[in-house]
């Protein structure tokens, strides 16, 4: 004891320790390692004043040194239970800031904190609903709803106003308290104190952000409040929540805009405006007087020095401006004005509404101006400004550009803007065009010739990407091309070696078509020469135009011949094509004065037809449309395809394989795939080779294949390219076909993982896990709504037997009794439930799912209540005519 | 419903941090250090929003105030309105001002760098405050935000702070430690 006695004495306090850590006398880490060992050490004293000194240095240490202190959670609880209020506050403070649901000396604070709400102490009770709003679980709030529910009938306005505030935790966590603690906080709304009705406004505000539906039959009590009250505290909660109504109400529309317009003429707080506008603009644009006040006040912001009441006016504007666009125009000079704005937010939010103001007779200029903008200002804003352009632009396949031409060269032009970072946008808007525009191509080429011959550009990181689409724009539509040539060499120069190797790849591949190009059409003359003009084929341009071949020849042959040895094997195969036509080409050459190449002939013309072939846009969810050809049994194909590929898996679904790459390489892969499932036995016999190939390959490099190794079995896992149930349900809607999509995706991936690494299937997980996780959320959300719209109609049916607003008394009661919804939902959460609470007997269960499922019987409004859960909205809607016919 | 009040430091030091969403520490050291590295590049008398959808998650807004060399940030989704936030803050920043009655140590919550003996007391006063206050504005008593936000002014705010720090008072008379000690805290 007198050890603790003197610990006590000599106990660093927070103070010391505060003035230790401002003196920097030793390193942080130092510090804190040595304050933490004191701590620990100080905690196990018997003492509660040592130890709650020592949790409040914790608790500040933690705060603001972030470190971690859910270890001494017990301790807390402990400080939590003295007597001494001073103690006590240390602990529930320390509680608030470590606990979470989690926490498992949570279930040993349910007592006290039940003991300390109860307390006749207003601040005992403060402490603990803090504490409980902070960090309640389901369990916590189970044991503590008759408590809060007591506390919300409080005389006393402190604790009254608190227990308000918990109710939303209270039911996210415990969807049931509505059944108890709900009619209280209606009545809340008619208190007289304006403390209480600000909270309980708040907690309807912040209900109403997650399932606004819910709160329809609220609207009459909501609608006193809007024009009883004075308070712009409360009066922006109420906006809030008739913003949301409204939406799902239009009929409300009309019995609030008048208020609400009486309000902005009131009232001279700006954030009380701000809402009125906020809320006339996105909820309530149909009724024209109401916007013309609401705008007259934007306009007063947007005059205003104060930068914030100036990007609020701008926010407000860009509300508007998707039913209003005349508004924006209005303001038009206002708005250009802020682009120059120092202010990000600012001009921020005036580009987005210069993109609004966007139309196919005024996209040049503006395009023009906001890029000589971008190339003033700082490397963030200008890239925005660029990404808002190309987004626009592209809008709906290039709704609103109508002149290619100038497109291009406006994308050309951007390539060039220092900044610029928006490479992967820009590559997949030149080909995209590409292929959808036939008329740009010309254009298009020329840009793309003035991108690749430029060396300079080459050294920018961020263009690689639109170089690559230039050079596979100019080796597709070759025949645009002014100098092959030059085109050559400008693919071919030094500087290429900065480049990526995907990207050289490319390059090869476009150097590739432009050798098949020169040759065919070289051949070509030469063969009508040989035919009719014998005479003339000594002119001396025939000899240059053969010798400028062969100097084409030499230079990409010296030029490739080094990539040979390229690890990356895309470049190295290109390389390998392209020297291999090299020598093919020579070998013609050399036996020109034989008249036997019509062998070549026929070979250059066969690849010139295949490489000057249109690729066309493709959708991607392409393959689903396929339609069935006559006699083929796609499930028998699909067994016998997966018997045959043994150790081989299909390239999987394309859907989700999107991107510009599949332009490139990955394209030829994924149509291969598809004739190889359509097509016939000839393709499995080639891919049956190349299992055969695969598996000699794993017996011999078996090291380096993932470790399992039951690949054979694996293989059958996998979901065949195109299932076939999938394409019988094609028709269902896309956000079935998703959901299928992905249940089936999450099915499979319970395979073991001898999977071999596919960032396909990679990407296969990360899209259903999404979707899973929603649907959980979901229905936890739905468990509150069910709670509140059955009490609501609980409350409208008693409401029409007494005639008046308040529930009488026996239906209450029944309202206060936990009741266990028997909805599809109810029984999937009772069920959860169970796991959880033993006390529970399933006989119980049952009993009173029989229970309320009779009483359901009974009552036939609530059984339509509940009849369509999607419906919901009509359903409640059923209740809300009183109060618009009022 | 408010997210989370932080008062952050010129030189990046978080002085109080409060988070309503339940964060671990590790995620908080890594939120104030991200909405740090924003404010620290935004220029002076601009507007006072800040884009907080990436660092907090969808439905998040931020409005921060910067007074003298420290930030006062607060977090919240769209149940709040932008300008009423700009006033708590205001308010607040008053409140903390009153709460150190002589000049002096007002003197010190603006500067607050240049006499950190003092500013000790205010750090641990911050936290005192910041649970009394922000957890009135959050959960409980909307009351409080609403005498704010009508800046009928921050005397509600006081007189609980005193009549807590007396509750204190004379609940640690009765304990062992040496009145000297806790006369110092209320100083």
């Amino acid at each position: 004891m007198a050890t603790t006695i003197m610990d006590a004495l000599f106990q660093r306090t927070l103070e010391d320790l505060i003035k230790q850590s401002r003196l920097n006398l030793i390193p942080e880490p130092t510090f804190l390692s040595r304050s933490l060992d004191e701590i620990r050490k100080e905690l196990r004293a018997t003492d509660l004043q040592t130890k709650s000194i020592a949790l409040r240095k914790l608790c500040y240490l933690s705060s603001l040194y972030h470190v971690d202190m859910s270890w001494a959670s017990f301790h807390c609880i402990e400080c939590m239970s003295s007597s001494s209020f001073a103690i006590k506050r240390i602990g529930y403070v320390s509680a608030s800031q470590s606990f979470d649901e989690g926490t498992p000396v949570l279930l040993l604070a349910t007592h006290q904190l039940r003991k300390d709400m109860m307390s006749s102490s207003v601040f005992d009770s403060g402490l603990a609903l803090g504490c409980f709003s902070l960090m309640a679980n389901g369990d916590l709030a189970k044991d503590l709803c008759n408590e809060v529910f007591a506390l919300l009938g409080s005389s006393k306005v402190l604790v009254r106003k608190r227990a308000i505030g918990v109710t939303v935790r209270l039911f996210e966590k415990y969807p049931d308290a509505v059944r108890v603690c709900f009619k209280r906080l209606v009545e809340s709304l008619e208190s007289s104190d304006s403390e209480v009705l600000s909270g309980a406004v708040s907690v309807f505000c912040e209900l109403a952000r997650k399932d606004p539906a819910s709160y329809l039959p609220l609207a009459p009590e909501f609608y006193k409040v809007l024009v009883g009250s004075r308070n712009n505290w409360v009066l922006i909660k109420i906006l809030k929540v008739f913003a949301r109504l409204v939406s799902l109400e239009p009929r409300l529309a009309k019995r609030v805009v008048e208020p609400v317009c009486e309000v902005m003429r009131r009232t001279g707080a700006k954030s009380l405006v701000f809402e009125c506008v906020r809320m006339v603009l996105s909820s309530l644009s149909e009724f024209e007087s109401a916007v013309r006040l609401a705008l007259e006040k934007v306009r007063e912001f947007l005059q205003d020095d104060d930068p914030n009441l100036k990007y609020l006016g701008l926010h407000a504007l860009s509300i508007a401006a998707e039913k209003h666009l005349w508004a924006v125009l209005e303001n038009k000079e206002v708005v250009t004005k802020s682009l120059s704005s120092e202010d990000v937010n600012i001009k921020r939010e005036a580009l987005r509404l210069v993109m609004a103001m966007v139309s196919e007779d005024n996209i040049v200029e503006i395009s023009q101006v906001l890029l000589n903008y971008a190339l003033k200002s700082d490397p963030e804003f200008c890239n925005e400004i660029l990404g808002s352009i190309l987004s626009t632009c592209s809008r709906n396949l290039y709704e609103i550009v109508i002149d290619f031409d100038w497109y291009v060269s406006l994308l050309g032009e951007m390539a060039t803007v220092f900044h610029c970072q928006k490479g992967e946008e820009i590559e997949k808007q030149l080909v995209d065009i590409g292929m959808r525009v036939k008329d740009a191509r010309p254009e298009l080429v020329r840009i793309a010739r003035g991108l690749l011959i430029d060396p300079a550009l080459l050294g920018n990181l961020s263009l690689h990407r639109i170089l690559s689409a230039a050079a596979w724009v100019s080796g597709e539509y070759l025949e645009f091309s002014k100098s092959p040539f030059e085109l050559v060499e400008a693919l071919l120069q030094p500087r290429t070696d900065m480049l990526p190797p995907s990207i050289r790849a490319i390059y090869l591949q476009s150097v590739f078509k432009v050798l098949i190009f020169v040759a065919s059409s070289n051949f070509m003359e030469r063969d009508l020469n040989s035919v009719s003009f014998h005479q003339s084929s000594a002119i001396p341009g025939e000899t240059s135009k053969g010798e400028s071949i062969i100097n084409l020849l030499n230079l990409v042959e010296s030029s490739v011949t080094p990539l040979l040895g390229s690890p990356d094997v895309e470049v190295l195969e290109r390389a390998r094509n392209v020297v291999g036509l090299v020598e093919l080409i020579r070998n013609e050459m050399s036996i020109q004065e034989q008249n036997e190449e019509l062998g070549f002939l026929k070979l250059v013309n066969l690849l010139n037809d295949a490489v000057s072939e249109d690729l066309g846009p493709v959708s991607w969810n392409a393959p689903d449309r396929v339609s069935l050809p006559d006699g083929l049994i796609l499930r028998d194909n699909l067994k016998e395809l997966d018997a045959v590929l043994g150790g081989i898996e299909l390239p999987s679904s394309s859907p989700f394989s999107v991107g510009v790459g599949s332009l490139f390489g990955e394209k030829t892969d994924a149509t291969s795939s598809d004739s190889r499932v359509i097509e016939d036995l000839e393709v499995t016999n080639e891919s049956n080779e190349s299992t055969s190939l695969l598996s000699e390959h794993r017996r011999r490099h078996g090291l380096y294949y993932l470790p399992s190794e039951k690949s054979t079995n694996g293989a059958y896992d996998y979901p065949p390219a195109n299932d076939p149930k999938s394409e019988e349900a094609g028709t269902s809607g896309d956000a079935d076909d998703l959901v299928k999509l992905a249940t089936q995706s999450f099915v499979s991936k319970k395979r073991p993982s001898n999977a071999k690494l596919r960032p396909v299937v990679v990407k296969l997980d990360e899209v259903d896990a999404v979707p899973v996780e929603q649907k959980r959320a979901e229905s936890n959300d739905n468990l509150l709504s069910d709670a509140i719209r059955e009490i609501l109609s609980a409350g409208e049916a008693a409401r029409g037997i007494a005639g008046a607003n308040t529930f009488p008394p026996e239906e209450s009661k029944e309202n206060s009794r936990p009741i266990k919804s028997s909805s599809r939902k109810g029984k999937h959460r009772s069920h959860h439930r169970k796991e959880k609470d033993s006390s529970h007997s399933g006989k119980q269960e049952r009993d009173r799912e029989g229970n309320s499922r009779s009483r359901r019987h009974g009552d036939g409004r609530r059984t339509r209540e509940r009849a369509g859960d999607s419906a919901s909205v009509m359903a409640v809607a059923t209740i809300v005519p009183d109060f618009l016919l009022e | 419903m408010i997210k989370a009040a932080m008062v952050i430091s010129a030189q990046g030091k978080p002085r109080l941090a409060r988070f309503y969403e339940h964060r671990t520490v590790d995620e908080q050291q890594d939120l104030v250090r991200r909405v740090f590295s924003v404010l620290s590049c935004r220029a002076e008398n601009v507007s006072n929003f800040m884009e907080a959808d990436s660092i907090f998650g969808p439905d998040s807004n931020l409005v921060y105030k910067h007074f003298s060399t420290l930030y006062f940030i607060f977090v919240f989704n769209s149940s709040e309105n932008e300008l009423a936030m700009l006033d708590v803050i205001q308010v607040f920043v008053e409140t903390l001002d009153k709460c150190f009655k002589n000049v002096c140590e007002l003197d010190i919550v603006l500067n607050y760098d240049k006499s950190p003996k003092i500013s000790h007391y205010i750090c641990m006063k911050y936290i005192r405050l910041a649970h009394l206050i922000l957890n009135g504005i959050l959960y409980q008593g909307q009351s409080k935000v609403r005498s704010l936000v009508m800046e009928t002014n921050s005397a509600e705010i006081l007189r609980s702070v005193e009549e807590l720090s007396k509750l204190e008072a004379a609940s640690s008379a009765i304990s062992l430690v040496p009145k000297p000690v806790s006369s110092w805290r209320s100083r």
